[in-house]
């Protein structure tokens, strides 16, 4: 190949319409170059100001910086990080964004050459390309038009591609490049959606040929990274927002119908209202974004037959960061996902992770309540989990609370047991959900009327005084619409809940109060989690069918059980999503109400009529929990 | 190759106490630490360990956590290249520059034009690039060969050599063998022909005693002839 160089220089006048060939001027770099040790600097200096970022280029200077980056390939061999420092910096200090492909394959070129010539310069090779995972700002906005689509395509294809020709060359490049990953990455402090664009980067990395070797890193970085937006949009935040009192107003006003619902939302919070706090909260809306880019790759995952093998990564890094969060709000929600596209093997491992936690004395109580929060939580509201799975997971929960209580003495200590206290809120959270479907099932049922619960409750530590009243409320009104055992008058149904003892067994941390996967607050994600959610106007109760079918009398429990298993829900919550829909209205008049009493009173003092769920009030977004 | 070794080692792994019950699992994972990496103490990199435990009781390190320190005889594989050393990798780029080498699969060796012997050209043959031997057009180096090159230098972090084609006996393996091996054959060649001059006088003996089996043929058929003739 031989190349003009124009006449584009008086330095190089001697140059002028002389044909070179690409031998000759690589000797000609190398030469320049080597006279910088003999004090020499004029070719090397005009070589810099070649590199050297001008805001436009002719298609001439174009053309000679192609030619002085290909020449520079060459000469790799004779570039010196000290003696040639200045040029270095000129060339790691190109943003690909500003050129044309031409030139970006010259610069990419001359990187993967100095990556792999040069030892020294190895890290600041990928510490280059890593940079260029995002545009500089003035192009943010463009990157939502074709053109500036077109142009991510074609600066991030040729990024990665060029840290996989290093990495053929260099083998250990997949250990040094999670650091340099991990580093350049934005700060949470940044707001804006720069930090969209270089996730999704970490998240290609994870699914190409170097995934192998450090998509453990990568997985993790962005979880993490989730965590850290999660906790930066705060309960304080959420709470002072004059709309949430609003919505307080609507949980406590029963069959409120005077919100304009969007026609779609069939849950406990009408999405209008739902996502009032967060909007214009930037941040949340950057981890609704992110956490859409993390659903979408584990779709690519489940297509691509790795999501055993992510949700493993995933797993754990849910045990190391997301479970030891303070009461995160989304982040679990990528388990919920992951869970939902391959509930055979992921949900269950899943589940049983967290049962293991939770039974395992080895790990500290709360990382032990927190776990068993998220079980009866995930248990709860995932459509995907088969009440065959639930059941198997209560059987553990209940054996362990009747092994840990026959192993007691003492009386009610709700800061002791706390540990036990919170298994029992979990079952009985559970079976609040689960209940009906379970009933519906002949097998299902003798299994869980075989269940020692009665035992467990009734038991001096006496968990109904201690857990969360209303939870406790809606469990027994269940329990007695379906004779899950028998009532005795030990039992307090509607009458003297405490709610000091639930204070203490939830500890400063109110573990007591926490739901982990309550419904999604965020807009964009919630549309991936909503098909597969159970929300609680969804939930067909044991005592349903009573208060259609009679009003006050509760005696033909039997009969009406039986009618009821001609509407059998199949296994999991029962009706379609679309079915849900049509009853909207229905849904929404048995929406969950927590009751009228007014904050004090609420959990505090007597209650007067029948206590329903929580469910929509989030607790991470409760007062009590504060 | 040069540069590897098997190095016995006593050592003492200091065990965290939440693994008391993991022992084994732990002291694999301590080890497994000083893979791929340089080390100091060993001058090299540990390619591979095996251990044996040298006792069932191990000392309690008095402080906040009890460490548990195991006491271990090691033997470890280890490589430690050093300069001039003759070592082996395989060819995975080339350019009309340089020849971009990965030796034991997991580091980096680069060979600049400046420490290719003049010897080799760089040529393309149907897309493919290559250096041929000007001597000897069998003797190539392309994507995929063995070749073995000397050590100029060698960066501990990075896992870098820097290596040089400039010796006689550096490039590609399979070549520098068959050529030995040829040098061999020709000596050996060289050697036949020794003995074959030795024995001329045998081969003149065997020429005798063909000629005596044609004169015993010559005599038969003259026999036979003779008693046909007397037929």
């Amino acid at each position: 190949m031989r190349i003009e160089i124009a006449d584009y220089n008086p330095r190089f006048h001697e140059m002028d319409d002389i044909d070179y060939s690409e031998t000759e001027i690589v000797k000609y770099v190398k030469e320049a170059l080597a006279s910088v040790r003999l004090g020499d600097r004029e070719n090397y200096d005009h070589l810099v100001g070649v590199l050297h970022h001008k805001e436009r280029r002719a298609p001439d200077e174009v053309a000679l910086l192609v030619t002085s980056l290909k020449a520079l390939s060459g000469a790799v061999s004779h570039i010196d990080m000290i003696c040639h420092s200045s040029l270095l910096s000129s060339i790691f200090g190109m943003s690909m964004w500003n050129y044309g492909p031409d030139m970006l394959d010259a610069l990419l070129e001359l990187v993967i050459s100095l990556a792999a010539s040069n030892a020294k310069l190895l890290d600041s090779c990928l510490d280059m390309l890593v940079s260029n995972f995002m545009p500089p700002y003035y192009l943010l906005d463009a990157l939502k038009e074709p053109r500036g689509l077109a142009k991510k395509e074609q600066v991030l294809s040729r990024v990665h591609t060029a840290l996989k020709d290093i990495a053929a060359l260099v083998p250990l490049v997949p250990m040094r490049l999670p650091p340099i990953v991990a580093q350049r990455m934005p700060s949470v402090y940044k707001k804006d959606h720069l930090i969209l664009i270089y996730i999704e980067n970490m998240l290609k990395l994870e699914s190409d040929s170097m995934g192998e070797l450090v998509g453990s890193t990568m997985l993790m970085a962005v979880v993490d990274r989730l965590i850290d937006l999660d906790v930066e949009i705060g309960l304080e935040e959420i709470l002072q927002d004059d709309s949430y009192k609003g919505i307080f107003e609507l949980e406590l006003e029963e069959g409120d119908e005077a919100i304009d619902y969007d026609g779609e939302d069939d849950g406990e919070l009408p999405r209008a209202l739902t996502h009032k706090f967060l909007s214009g909260n930037v941040i949340a809306e950057i981890l609704d974004s992110l956490m859409v880019l993390t659903f979408e790759h584990l779709e690519s995952c489940e297509n691509s037959g790795r999501l055993a093998k992510v949700f493993e990564i995933l797993l754990k890094s849910f045990q190391k960061t997301v479970m030891t969060t303070y009461k995160s709000k989304f982040a679990q929600f990528v388990m919920f996902y992951a869970c939902a596209l391959d509930p055979e093997n992921c949900g269950i491992r899943f589940a049983m992770t967290l049962a293991d936690i939770f039974i395992l004395d080895a790990y500290p109580p709360v990382t032990r309540m927190s776990a068993v929060a998220y079980l009866a939580s995930y248990l709860s509201r995932g459509k995907f989990v088969s009440a065959s799975t639930v059941v198997t997971i209560l059987k553990r929960l209940v054996d362990w609370c009747l092994d840990y209580c026959t192993s007691q003495d003492g009386a009610i200590n709700p800061k002791a047991h706390r540990v036990f206290y919170s298994g029992c809120q979990a079952i009985m959270y559970v079976l609040c959900f689960r209940m009906r479907s379970m009933m519906d099932v002949p097998r299902l049922k003798s299994q869980l009327l075989v269940m020692p619960i009665e035992l467990v409750l009734k038991h001096r530590l006496n968990p109904l005084e201690v857990c969360l009243p209303s939870v406790v409320a809606e469990f027994l009104r269940q329990a007695k619409a379906a004779h899950l055992f028998t009532v005795s008058q030990t039992f307090i149904f509607n009458d003297l809940l405490e709610s000091e003892n639930s204070r203490d067994f939830g500890g400063r941390e109110r573990l007591d109060m926490f739901f982990p996967f309550d419904p999604c607050l965020l807009k964009r994600c919630d549309s991936f989690i909503r098909p597969n959610f159970v929300y609680w106007s969804m939930v067909k109760t044991t005592y349903d069918d009573d208060e259609v079918n009679s009003s006050d009398e509760e005696d033909d429990h039997e009969d009406s059980a039986d009618l009821n298993e001609l509407n059998i829900m199949d296994e999991g919550m029962g009706r379609s999503y679309e079915e849900q829909e049509v009853d909207l209205d229905y849904a929404l008049d048995k929406m969950s109400i927590t009751p009228r009493n007014g904050l004090g009173g609420r959990f505090g003092g007597r209650f007067h009529g029948q206590m329903q769920m929580p469910s929509r009030i989030r607790p991470s977004t409760s007062p009590e929990s504060l | 190759m040069e540069g590897i070794h098997v190095s016995e080692a006593n050592l003492v792994v200091y065990v965290h106490p939440s693994k008391h019950n993991k022992i084994h699992q732990a002291i694999l994972r301590n080890l497994s630490s000083l893979l791929f990496q340089f080390n100091e103490t060993f001058e090299g990199i540990v390619l591979a360990y095996d251990f044996n435990i040298l006792d069932n009781y191990s000392k309690v390190l008095p402080g906040i956590f009890p460490y548990l320190g195991v006491k271990l005889k090691a033997n470890l594989l280890v490589f430690s290249p050093k300069q001039d050393m003759l070592i082996e990798g395989k060819v995975v780029k080339i350019t009309p520059e340089s020849i971009h080498v990965i030796v034991l699969g997991f580091s980096s060796a680069i060979i600049a034009f400046e420490d290719i012997r003049k010897e080799f050209k760089y040529e393309t043959r149907k897309g493919e690039e290559l250096f041929v031997s000007r001597l000897n057009k069998r003797h190539v180096i392309k994507v995929g060969t063995m070749i073995r090159f000397l050590v100029k230098s060698f960066d501990e972090a990075v896992l870098h050599f820097s290596g040089s084609l400039m010796p006689d006996n550096t490039g590609s393996i399979r070549w520098l063998d068959r050529s030995s091996e040829d040098s061999v054959q020709t000596d050996s060649a060289k050697r036949r022909k020794e003995r074959v001059g030795e024995m001329g006088m045998s081969d003149s003996m065997v020429g005798t005693e063909g000629a005596s089996s044609l004169n015993n043929n010559h005599v038969r058929k003259s026999k036979k002839h003779k008693i046909s003739q007397d037929h």
